[in-house]
């Protein structure tokens, strides 16, 4: 990913950036049971900056109306800066257009768009939809529905030992039964990067769309839609530092147009009688109801953040981290990392031998350590590993040295009280 | 002893720790004195729901009293089971039904009652009271 770099000169040029960063968070200058917080678990949900709090604290204050509805000015206003992300997104995303662009309440809604409207048209009996074998549970289970009402079924293609997909069995499943390749783009469990554009391409060949997980990809790197050519393209705001309760759903334009509606109600439709009710066009089709305006406002600022820091920043500090990481954590007696292949972004899962991550996880927390343990949504594949879950450390922007380091001296003591 | 008083006692040795190391160490320690559940009742039916690590309970009736037995692979959740089995065993069903199991939060482990999918204290004093239902019903 990144050019070879003497690491300690980058580090120091950027060591006041990264601080004047990880100050924009305010919650990590709080404590967790009596202890400075470590925030290790941003692959659950990221930590916010300030201009993203701000921006939705001033919508409230200063600009909340409801939108595409009035004729008043504040609401026309409210209507225009809602307007502005969703251009603000297509931008970021390279999408087409901005009709393009679906506002959700995030990516497992998204994914479950897709799987129903998209699902329910095209899919019959005997069609088969392509997993991998690291999806999350949002990848997994709203194909299985769509499925069992279809009459069509998920096929896995197999993984390899280090984590990363078998490329040679993947071709040969791309048969004329398939009607989706459902992958994510890196695996929230392992931190494992896929091949995406060069799968979506195969499965091009051979006449299958792609939806594409992008949930832990937007804040490690930036999602260019058409480079792809993903069909189908779905996120979160929370992972990339944006609020909860909102995520977008690209879909090619031709593609959406004939998809039916999802779910019904106010702003989907252009004329409703008892009788007969019409749709709206895109991408109001897919907005029914209110929207999480203020959401989508804190989304715009997220993505402004991102793009001030800089995705090639990211990119380097994240890997600096999880190299520097992954060392301290392999000099430790018998522990495991799962997901060793060196095409991977920002995560470490990990056991030790003889303990439950659950009690690692758990004495971590009292030492002020926030780190995820279990089985991440991902039970598929801690079945395919043969374990009940990992202690699963992730990282942001805002992550140093000193975190890892912290880190690894209550890792030291928790594996000592447990073995 | 009742229930309370092995809830007072339990309440009394936590005391004597000052931070949360020498609370889990005790914990951990406590752990290897649980009454181990036989072999044969390790089934996926007596997996209790709702905890990150596997936790199974068994529970049958000896003379009037229900005696409980069970097993952990996480140290933590062997600890807290054995103590939940230090209070509700060798007592009478309806006497667990009806307890309550105001130990926990005063030796610090508040937390673990907390609602989430990863702990699952709440499921274990569930099924143990709901032991307690069953085998009280049984009597009659």
């Amino acid at each position: 990913m990144a050019e070879v770099m003497d690491t300690d000169h980058r580090l120091s040029r950027n060591a006041e950036d990264l601080n004047r960063i990880r100050n924009m968070f305010p919650i990590l200058s709080g404590t967790m049971n009596g202890k400075p917080l470590v925030f290790l678990d941003s692959a659950a949900s990221s930590q916010k900056p300030f201009q993203v709090i701000e921006a939705m604290s001033h919508y409230y204050r200063f600009q909340h109306a409801n939108i595409h509805r009035g004729i008043y000015q504040l609401s026309q206003q409210a209507t225009e800066a809602f307007e502005q992300v969703r251009k603000k997104t297509a931008a970021w995303l390279n999408a087409g257009h901005a009709h393009e662009i679906i506002f959700t309440r995030g990516t497992t809604e998204s994914i479950n768009l897709v799987a129903s409207s998209f699902g329910r048209k095209y899919f019959k009996t005997g069609d088969e939809i392509l997993v991998s074998t690291l999806e999350h549970h949002s990848n997994i289970v709203p194909w299985q529905l769509i499925a069992e009402q279809t009459g069509a079924k998920l096929r896995v293609i197999p993984m390899l030992d280090n984590g990363e997909v078998d490329l040679d069995a993947y071709p040969r499943m791309l048969t004329g039964k398939v009607k989706m390749l459902a992958l994510v783009h890196i695996s929230n469990a392992l931190g494992i990067i896929h091949p995406v554009k060069e799968m979506i391409a195969m499965a091009h060949s051979a006449g299958i769309p792609a939806l594409i997980d992008g949930a832990q990809a937007a804040p490690h790197l930036q999602p260019d839609v058409r480079d792809l050519d993903a069909d189908f393209y779905a996120l979160s705001a929370h992972k990339m530092y944006g609020p909860t309760g909102v995520g977008v759903l690209y879909g090619k334009s031709h593609l959406l147009e004939a998809m039916p509606p999802y779910q019904g109600g106010g702003e989907m439709i252009s004329q409703v009688s008892f009788e007969q009710t019409t749709f709206n066009e895109l991408p109001f089709k897919f907005e029914a109801g209110t929207p999480d305006i203020a959401g989508v406002i804190g989304l715009g600022a997220a993505i402004d953040f991102l793009l001030e820091v800089g995705y090639e920043n990211i990119a380097a500090h994240e890997s600096d981290l999880l190299q520097y990481t992954t060392g301290q954590l392999l000099e430790l007696d018998e522990v495991n990392i799962y997901g060793t292949s060196l095409q991977k972004a920002s995560v470490i899962s990990f056991d030790a031998k003889g303990t439950h991550p659950y009690d690692v996880g758990a004495l971590l927390d009292k030492q002020g350590i926030a780190v995820r343990t279990g089985h991440h949504c991902t039970q598929p594949l801690m079945q395919h590993l043969g374990i009940p879950g990992t202690v699963r450390a992730s990282f942001g922007i805002y992550n140093n040295r000193e975190d890892a380091d912290r880190m690894l001296e209550a890792l030291k003591l928790a594996l000592k009280m447990l073995r | 002893m009742t229930i309370q008083d092995t809830q007072n006692t339990i309440v009394e040795e936590f005391e004597l720790f000052g931070d949360w190391m020498e609370r889990y160490e005790y914990i951990i320690e406590l752990g290897k004195s649980l009454p181990l559940i036989d072999e044969q009742y390790k089934t996926d039916e007596n997996l209790i729901r709702g905890c990150q690590s596997r936790v199974w309970l068994h529970a049958s009736m000896q003379n009037d009293r229900v005696v409980f037995t069970a097993d952990s692979d996480a140290l933590i959740t062997k600890g807290i089971i054995a103590l939940l089995v230090r209070v509700l065993s060798n007592h009478k069903p309806d006497d667990i039904a009806r307890a309550e199991l105001w130990f926990i939060d005063r030796i610090g482990l508040k937390e673990h009652l907390s609602p989430t999918r990863s702990n699952g204290l709440l499921s274990m004093i569930k099924q143990m009271k709901m032991y307690g239902i069953a085998l009280q019903a049984s009597q009659f």
